[in-house]
């Protein structure tokens, strides 16, 4: 299967860059931690093979267990896709430690008494406390920490983060863990094996941990500084590719353009108010679905005008609402409307004005332009008939017309509102 | 409404300009040469508040986004020194937060930087005026303040609604009329029309409506 690597730096892996066979902890198939399937993933082999290869190989002195601590403590795990991953089936677990106890008891039965096969043993249990620990220290988990606490020092991260308990946890498990691993060590080689040398062997390994925390805080500490500001050095040097890409996509690209149709001022008129528009939708608006909302569609619509026919359409909208059949056939009327204006008005503006009451949306279109006669609508100008006045009779709105030769035109289209179709904020108004 | 510019008053306006950009002061120097003096500009906030002192223009334009607080900046330093000193803001910006913010600072109107020589030179006459000079999208944005919700508490009738005749005026200028059609719309005067706008522009000034202040707070400077 093909894994597309999603570069952190936020640019998008192209075709050309192909996945290569890392090999991680992936998220979706794990049982315990995913090494198993991590490997399997990067071997190409059955995933069923490797764990019966994994639990098998507990029966070399624990040697299945310290492969996969091992590969647990150096794996990276999967970088999230997004999707949550599917919760761990610890049910499944059971058949695996079923054989694992198995091989165990097996081989206890065969070597009996065999020094070299406890000390693999223990040697296990200690490998597995350090991979929980190390785990911990993950860099993406560092890096959470370093977000939510810039100032607090590191332990203080152990207490504060949200998902402390388990890390707490894991933290003292993992360092039993080690402990008791070292402990049985030292007790199975010890010439007498009494409990009082058993017990200071504990506060020794107690003692030495704390201190080995002692001594590695102020580096982990620093550590996590430095991948902090590595961290934010990176999402600067984003948010100035972004605008970078933004300027010599479509800025640099317009001015090019405006330079070599510099002769004709209706084509330079049309590319400076396109690329004003993008700018202004780039720096102060979230971008709504013109599928969506009223004020989008119609934004839309006017900028597709602009476009198309080199004038400018000053639009105002007041209020919004949701989008239906209805006020889509609105939003097309409108559209037409300015067609109209752009192409018989002769002028370079027209005003679009639309609000949404309670009871009903208003559209205005309004020019100052040539305007025509009224009485001669009915033969010459189809569009103004059918796109228009018939579409929004149609859909139970009306349409009027204002006009008189010299004086301008003014479109007005009202559609009155389905009650459920309105915005919360303008249900009851007025 | 090109009648309505020229000498009215026997005296030829004095306009001062306030914009960070050259090449658009030397613009909008060129073109209003023919209807008014421009009897200064400045670059920066400190230049433009000694400079204006100095010369007490009749208008000033004021733009919006520059270094050092912007256009708010010159308003607050000037508006209790020299209250006689009009403002008109002048802009690229069509966000909500900076036509309020400059409106609730003192500037008596507001208009975009794509605004025809013609109609600027009606503008800064209507604002010397005493008046106020309302773009369709400025209109629009009161509008949408000004929108009655019923979640809403009224604290202050007179400041904080709009009456109907005022919200007519405003959709006929946010549908792209001038004064004088909208007097012949709604069959009053023009200096009717003009007392319905400097009333909004006072309310939009004085209430204490939330989106007023909200759009005030959230103002960017650039």
């Amino acid at each position: 299967m093909t894994i597309g690597v999603h570069d952190r730096g936020g640019t998008i892996s192209t075709a050309a860059n192909l996945p290569t066979r890392r090999l991680y902890r992936p998220r979706d198939r794990r049982i315990i931690a995913g090494v198993a399937a991590g490997l399997a993933e990067h071997l190409g082999l059955p995933l069923l093979a490797v764990r019966i290869a994994l639990v098998v190989l507990l029966g070399f002195s624990g040697l299945g267990l310290l492969l996969y601590a091992a590969f647990w403590a150096v794996l990276p795990q999967q970088i999230p896709t997004g999707q949550t991953p599917t919760r761990r089936d610890f049910g499944a677990l059971l058949p695996f430690g079923a054989i694992g106890l198995g091989v165990v008891l097996l081989q206890t039965l065969l070597f009996r008494d065999s020094v070299a096969g406890t000390v693999g043993w223990l040697i296990a249990v200690v490998a597995v406390g350090a991979g929980i620990i190390w785990h911990q220290s993950d860099p993406t988990r560092r890096g959470q920490w370093g977000d939510t606490l810039p100032q607090t020092p590191w332990l203080a991260a152990v207490v504060a983060e949200s998902d402390r308990r388990s890390f707490l946890f894991r933290f003292i498990g993992g360092g039993v863990l080690v402990a008791t691993g070292i402990i049985g060590v030292v007790a199975v080689y010890a010439p007498t094996g009494n409990l009082t040398s058993v017990l200071n062997g504990v506060i020794f390994a107690v003692v030495g941990l704390l201190g080995v925390g002692v001594v590695a805080a102020p580096l982990l500490w620093r550590m996590f500084n430095q991948l902090r500001t590595e961290r934010e050095g990176r999402i600067r040097e984003q948010e100035r590719a972004e605008l970078a890409a933004m300027i010599h996509d479509q800025v640099l690209h317009t001015l090019a353009l405006i330079q070599r149709n510099s002769a004709d001022i209706k084509e330079v008129q049309r590319l400076a108010r396109g690329q004003e528009r993008s700018l202004r939708n780039w720096l102060y608006k979230p971008t709504a679905s013109d599928t969506e909302r009223f004020a989008a569609a119609l934004e839309q619509a006017a900028a597709e005008v602009e476009d198309t026919y080199a004038i400018t359409v000053e639009t105002v909208v007041v209020g919004d609402t949701e989008c239906d059949e209805r006020v889509a056939a609105l939003v097309a009327a409108a559209r037409e409307a300015l067609v109209n204006a752009a192409r018989h008005a002769g002028v370079q503006t027209v005003s679009l004005y639309a609000e949404v009451e309670a009871d009903e949306l208003s559209v205005f279109v309004r020019d100052r332009g040539a305007g025509f006669d009224l009485s001669g609508v009915e033969d010459s100008r189809h569009g103004v008939r059918g796109s228009i006045i018939g579409r929004m009779k149609r859909h139970g709105g009306r349409a009027a017309i204002r006009s008189a030769p010299g004086e301008g035109t003014e479109v007005r289209l009202t559609l009155p509102t389905a009650r459920d179709s309105m915005t919360a904020g303008k249900e009851t108004a007025r | 409404m090109n009648e309505s510019m020229g000498n009215e008053e026997g005296r030829r306006l004095t306009v001062f300009l306030v914009d960070d950009h050259a090449m658009f002061r030397a613009g909008v120097r060129a073109e209003l040469g023919a209807h008014v003096d421009v009897v200064g500009e400045a670059s920066s906030v400190a230049e433009a508040v000694s400079k204006i002192a100095a010369t007490g223009p009749d208008v000033v334009l004021l733009d919006v986004h520059m270094p050092d607080g912007g256009g708010r900046a010159v308003l607050d330093a000037m508006r209790r020194t020299h209250p006689q000193v009009r403002f008109l803001a002048l802009s690229v910006s069509d966000a909500a937060e900076d036509v309020i913010g400059l409106i609730r600072a003192g500037a008596r109107g507001y208009v975009t930087k794509t605004i025809s020589p013609e109609e600027l030179a009606a503008a800064i006459r209507r604002v010397a005026d005493g008046d106020a000079v309302f773009s369709p999208r400025l209109a629009g944005f009161v509008l949408d303040a000004f929108a009655s919700r019923p979640d809403v508490p009224v604290a202050d009738p007179e400041l904080d609604q709009l009456t109907n005749r005022e919200r007519e005026v405003l959709r006929l200028l946010a549908r792209g009329y001038a004064y004088k059609e909208i007097a012949k719309e709604l069959f009053i005067s023009i200096k009717t029309v003009e007392t319905h706008v400097s009333n909004v522009l006072r309310k939009l000034q004085m209430s204490n409506r939330y989106e007023l202040s909200r759009w005030a707070a959230d103002r960017r400077l650039v």
